[in-house]
């Protein structure tokens, strides 16, 4: 559609608005959906890099006195697979919709402050190399993805590897602060008109919770670092028990961020799936207040649970008796999300699409997970279980069993939205199944081998321990998780060789970001949209089963000839006839490049940090005091 | 929050291209406070780092009678005369009288470099007297927080000057644009709250 008609009559050329080409078009660029595409890639790179790092991890594993690699690479392999999943794949996957879908879904432009959305994704993309760049170095960060002082000090850990670690988690904890600022004030300020709170669908409703989380987590993980890392390089003596230094100190500041932390990664896939099972059961959430306030009520007590990671420490039993009591109440609210999920699905008209599977998927291995979680909310269980192999079954039941599976459901359901073609749904099916049933094989077993003993974290294990058959089973179910995610990519890849043709609404959606074309325009919505329900497009399309009331297009008679989704007709109350879009900038890469120098310093050289810092201080002004908008910006 | 739609949403201000936001508080406004939230949690991490660090000094020095509280209580009080010029330089802006915006602000920012020079004459006192970073928890405790409080100091003041400066180009801070002065009071007087705490916390009761 090169013209699209107005409510005023007249004809405006949408070309101006046309998403402009090349590589600098995508540095500059400051649209959500460039930069959620920008973080989808990068993501999907790390989760491929990550699961390539477990597969090495499982081949040594697969035999008793294996030497497939060394005790310091199987080490520098488990802590770079933990740090990158959950830093590098999960949260940015999480990011990546966050950043498509927030304005899409609240009927906004974009979001509250584009520039400050591009510099979040340069962070995130400089401190994901930044922490890889031990590989090259031939040191990669190895003391774990929490990084136990006094582990972490410069006595134990002499070389290199912990400090990419430091440098690389401060920086993307700058980058996750800054996305979660944006999100935050995005979603509380940007609504469409109509949009209450309560209008807003679960993912959004998430997204602000997780947004929350990380304001108010993501702190502790930072001056956590700040102190180890001038423990390293300023000698310090925070966690040198010599010096009546406290490690456990650094596992207080870690868990208050871990635990939150771990809502961080799953209340997003619970917000895709809140919208996938109500689609394709053809029914509204079943008690749409109950999953927000559940969801509410995770973040509120996630912040009350961190010790539990701690039971082992010897903190005495009144504090392992609250944090236990605490950690139980999580089942909770946890509990109501899965029953309205079964409530959403029951007596609706299921539809098994490859979304609806995944979610399927989603909710049955998270109560898994989610049971063995209850188990060690109790410290005397948890002692048993703590360091084995079924705390490393519960995690990835919740992480890849959760998280995961919820997050290809999000990308087969908005494929179509965003890059206009549909993905294979033969292909879709196949790896849900590969996936379901690797994932069963690889991480099951896990539960019993840390039963009967053994540890996380060992290279290797001697013979008659009655560990081999399950960790080569182990091994051959974490080679079918591959093939699925082979199946996958072949999915992802063909579909861009296939035209782009995929309908506005394919899968009959009740939110609003099937009412824009696929892809949608770069401004969104020609006319921002007027919301009268949580489910706008089906009321408007089912106004027989969902009410009569005039929906979030104030139908203001469409012309005969446009089709039923043109984006137009709404009463136009107080915005102008203009569509005001950000300006592309480069300054929020200069002021990430800026960060990325200054840190980089405190492993090279000091210059650096000197330089980098004038790049910032530079960076800066530029931002402030370039216009953000499309018209000059002068009052008088 | 009752449907917005038909509530009259706050005038345009001319020729300033914003929507109007749903909550009708300006959203860098909003931003600056969720920025607070999440400043209020590192310090929160930093001061109980200092609480459960300071009293486990191997060495000496320790903290009990080594602080100068009067010379303490001088600059807190420094800074906290700069929270109330701040205010009279908001005022000030929002009033367009540009002559009084342009001295308070100023006085803000320097009373800032006041309490800067404070902690730096502190720091070199402390320093003669045998604490350093390295030499017990105390030490590394103290400076880490103290430091850490500078720093945000230090960015507000250039911040301010910042302002000052930008006020002779029209169009960057003017009466219209007094928000851009109000989100930068927002950090300032934050940074003074925390000095109270501080305060509190580190020198007096430590005194008591």
């Amino acid at each position: 559609m090169a013209t699209q008609v107005t409510t005023a009559g007249q004809v405006v050329s949408t070309e101006q608005f046309a998403y402009p080409k090349g590589i600098w078009s995508w540095l500059t660029t400051v649209d959500h959906k460039r930069i959620g595409v920008l973080y989808l890639f990068t993501s999907l790179t790390f989760f491929l890099i990550g699961g390539i790092e477990a597969l090495l991890i499982r081949l040594q594993l697969a035999s008793p006195n294996n030497s497939f690699v060394s005790a310091d690479t199987y080490n520098q392999l488990f802590t770079m697979h933990g740090t990158t999943m959950i830093f590098l794949a999960v949260m940015p996957l999480s990011a990546a919709f966050f950043n498509l879908l927030v304005p899409l879904m609240i009927g906004a432009r974009d979001v509250a402050f584009p520039r400050l959305n591009a510099f979040s994704y340069w962070v995130f993309l400089f401190g994901a190399i930044l922490i890889n760049l031990g590989w090259l170095h031939g040191s990669a960060p190895d003391a774990g993805w929490f990084a136990y002082a006094n582990l972490t000090s410069s006595q134990y850990s002499a070389g290199q590897g912990v400090d990419y670690w430091v440098v690389g988690v401060q920086v993307l904890g700058l980058s996750s602060l800054a996305s979660a600022f944006n999100f935050l004030v995005t979603i509380i300020n940007m609504r469409a008109p109509g949009m209450t709170m309560m209008r807003m669908p679960v993912f959004i409703w998430m997204t602000l919770i997780v947004a929350v989380l990380i304001v108010m987590a993501f702190p502790a993980l930072t001056v956590g670092v700040t102190l180890l890392m001038f423990d390293r390089w300023f000698d310090t003596l925070f966690f040198v028990p010599e010096a009546n230094g406290q490690p456990l100190l650094w596992q207080h500041l870690f868990w208050v961020f871990g635990h939150p932390e771990v809502y961080i990664l799953i209340l997003p896939a619970m917000g895709i799936v809140s919208e996938v099972l109500p689609t394709f059961s053809k029914k509204p959430l079943f008690g749409y207040t109950a999953v927000v306030f559940a969801g509410v009520g995770i973040a509120a007590l996630g912040f009350s649970v961190w010790a539990h990671h701690m039971f082992t420490v010897g903190m005495g039993p009144v504090p392992n008796s609250v944090f236990s009591i605490a950690t139980m109440l999580i089942a909770l609210p946890t509990g109501i999300k899965i029953f309205n999920w079964i409530g959403t699905m029951w007596g609706g008209d299921l539809k098994f699409s490859t979304p609806m599977l995944m979610s399927i998927g989603f909710v049955s291995m998270f109560i898994i997970g989610g049971l063995s979680g209850v188990m060690h909310a109790s410290p005397p269980v948890d002692s048993q279980q703590q360091d084995s192999y079924f705390v490393v079954a519960h995690f990835h039941y919740v992480l890849f069993g959760g998280s995961i599976f919820g997050l290809f459901a999000g990308i087969y359901y908005w494929w179509p939205k965003f890059f206009g073609r549909l993905l294979n749904e033969g292909l879709g099916k196949a790896q849900f199944w590969l996936m379901l049933i690797g994932f069963n094989a690889t991480f099951f077993p896990m539960h019993w081998l840390g039963v009967i003993g053994m540890p996380r974290r060992i290279y290797t294990y001697e013979e008659g321990l009655n560990w081999d058959f399950w960790n080569l089973f182990t091994t051959i179910g974490a080679f079918v998780i591959a093939l699925a995610i082979t199946v996958f990519l072949i999915n992802a890849i063909s579909s861009f060789r296939k035209e782009k043709g995929a309908p506005d609404d394919p899968w009959d959606g009740a939110t609003l970001e099937w009412a824009t074309s696929s892809p949608p325009a770069p401004y969104n919505f020609e006319k921002v949209p007027v919301v009268n329900s949580n489910i706008p497009l089906w009321v408007e399309k089912y106004p027989e089963v969902y009410g009569h009331e005039p929906d979030f297009r104030d139908m203001a008679a469409p012309p005969a000839e446009e089709q039923e989704t043109v984006e137009h007709g709404i009463e136009d109350h107080h915005h102008d006839d203009h569509i005001h879009m950000p300006n592309a900038s480069y300054w929020p890469l200069v002021v990430a490049l800026g960060l990325l120098l200054g840190f980089a310093g405190f492993i090279f050289t000091f210059v650096l940090t000197f330089i980098g810092a004038a790049v910032l201080f530079v960076g800066v002004y530029g931002w402030a005091l370039e216009p953000a908008f499309g018209e000059p910006d002068h009052i008088y | 929050m009752a449907a917005n739609q038909g509530t009259a949403s706050p005038p345009i201000q001319q020729n300033i291209i914003e929507h109007p936001t749903s909550t009708g508080l300006d959203s860098r406004k909003l931003a600056m406070w969720c920025f607070l939230a999440s400043d209020c949690m590192f310090f929160g991490s930093l001061i109980t780092a200092y609480l459960v660090s300071h009293n486990r000094a191997a060495v000496p020095p320790y903290p009990q009678g080594f602080f100068d509280i009067p010379f303490t209580s001088v600059s807190a009080f420094v800074l906290l005369m700069s929270s109330v010029a701040m205010v009279l330089a908001l005022s000030g802006i929002q009033k367009g009288n540009m002559r009084r915006f342009r001295i308070w602000i100023v006085s803000t920012g320097l009373l800032g470099l006041i309490f800067l020079g404070g902690q730096i004459y502190e720091f070199t006192e402390f320093h003669h007297e045998g604490l350093g970073l390295d030499t017990n928890l105390f030490g590394s405790s103290f400076y880490t927080l103290t430091g850490f409080h500078g720093a945000h100091v230090t960015v507000g003041v250039i911040w301010l000057f910042s302002l000052f400066f930008a006020s002779f180009r029209a169009p960057l801070v003017t009466k219209e644009k007094a928000l851009n002065v109000e989100i930068a009071g927002l950090y300032w007087h934050f940074v003074d709250i925390v000095w109270i705490i501080i305060f509190a916390v580190v020198y007096l009761i430590q005194a008591g």
